[in-house]
């Protein structure tokens, strides 16, 4: 364990937690990202403007970002094809679940759903057992 | 209508920021994260600390409101059974963000500087959730 990280990723988190404050105190929504993307092909007219206007601040993020900092860029180390069916998973999966990280992992449990509590627990559960699987055994 | 949208495009980049600054938009942090038999790093569990416990008074407010605070309707989700789907759903969810270390949020804040590994993983998440849709007619 080398690069333990415990305050940038507490102030980062404290940042989404101010993200999610000001969806729900202000728009009145929860700051789901899978459900944001996902639900505006069945969103209500009026709703689709703030989805995408929340999905562009996401996009524009990494320039903000780097307006104080170093640049940023995600690597994956992994096949493309993995990348595929991790996708088309986590895809299905967030749309099924009717959340992911962010709407049953903060916004959830912040809000004391029993429902997402449980749904964090088994897909926490479910990544902790794919990378044991895929990087200790075999 | 203004207000709404601009609200929610600057809690999109603060929430990108969030992601970028805590860890989570960054596979290796991720998988470590998941590795609990391995070599374990704890610091993305930082991530949910600061993250539930700031919203975790938020919510507390909203719950007493019945418009937001540039009158907006309240949406807060109304389900509360543990059923298959949310339970299926989560693991599906699990292992794909297990696989690659990438979940929704960090995915899109990751598009324009992630190359085309990135993209990929976007494009399959989007006909992940177009079969859903299909799927769910």
């Amino acid at each position: 364990m080398e690069d333990f990280t415990p305050i940038a990723s507490l102030i980062g988190g404290i940042l989404i937690g101010l993200s999610a404050s000001m969806m729900i105190l202000l728009n009145g929504r929860i700051a789901g990202v899978s459900g944001i993307l996902g639900g505006i092909a069945d969103a209500h007219k009026s709703d689709v403007p703030w989805r995408m206007a929340f999905l562009a601040g996401l996009v524009l993020s990494p320039f903000a970002y780097m307006l104080f900092s170093q640049p940023f860029a995600a690597k994956l180390a992994v096949p493309d094809l993995q990348i595929i069916i991790a996708g088309l998973l986590v895809g299905i999966g967030s749309r099924y679940g009717s959340g992911c990280t962010s709407g049953h992992g903060v916004c959830g449990i912040a809000r004391m759903s029993r429902r997402s509590i449980i749904a964090t627990a088994v897909f926490m559960a479910a990544g902790i057992a794919t990378v044991y699987i895929t990087h200790h055994m075999g | 209508m203004f207000k709404k949208n601009l609200s929610a495009l600057f809690a999109g980049l603060l929430f990108g920021i969030g992601l970028i600054l805590s860890g989570m938009t960054n596979p290796a942090k991720v998988i470590g994260f998941l590795d609990i038999f391995g070599d374990w790093d704890p610091s993305l569990m930082f991530v949910m600390i600061g993250a539930i416990g700031v919203s975790f008074f938020a919510f507390r407010k909203a719950s007493g409101l019945s418009l937001s605070l540039i009158k907006e309707q309240m949406q807060l989700p109304t389900a509360r059974q543990i059923d298959l789907p949310l339970i299926i759903g989560a693991v599906l969810f699990g292992i794909g963000w297990g696989l690659v270390g990438l979940c929704p949020g960090p995915a899109i804040a990751s598009i324009a500087t992630g190359g085309f590994e990135v993209l990929l993983f976007v494009i399959a998440m989007l006909i992940g959730m177009a079969i859903y849709r299909l799927l769910k007619r």
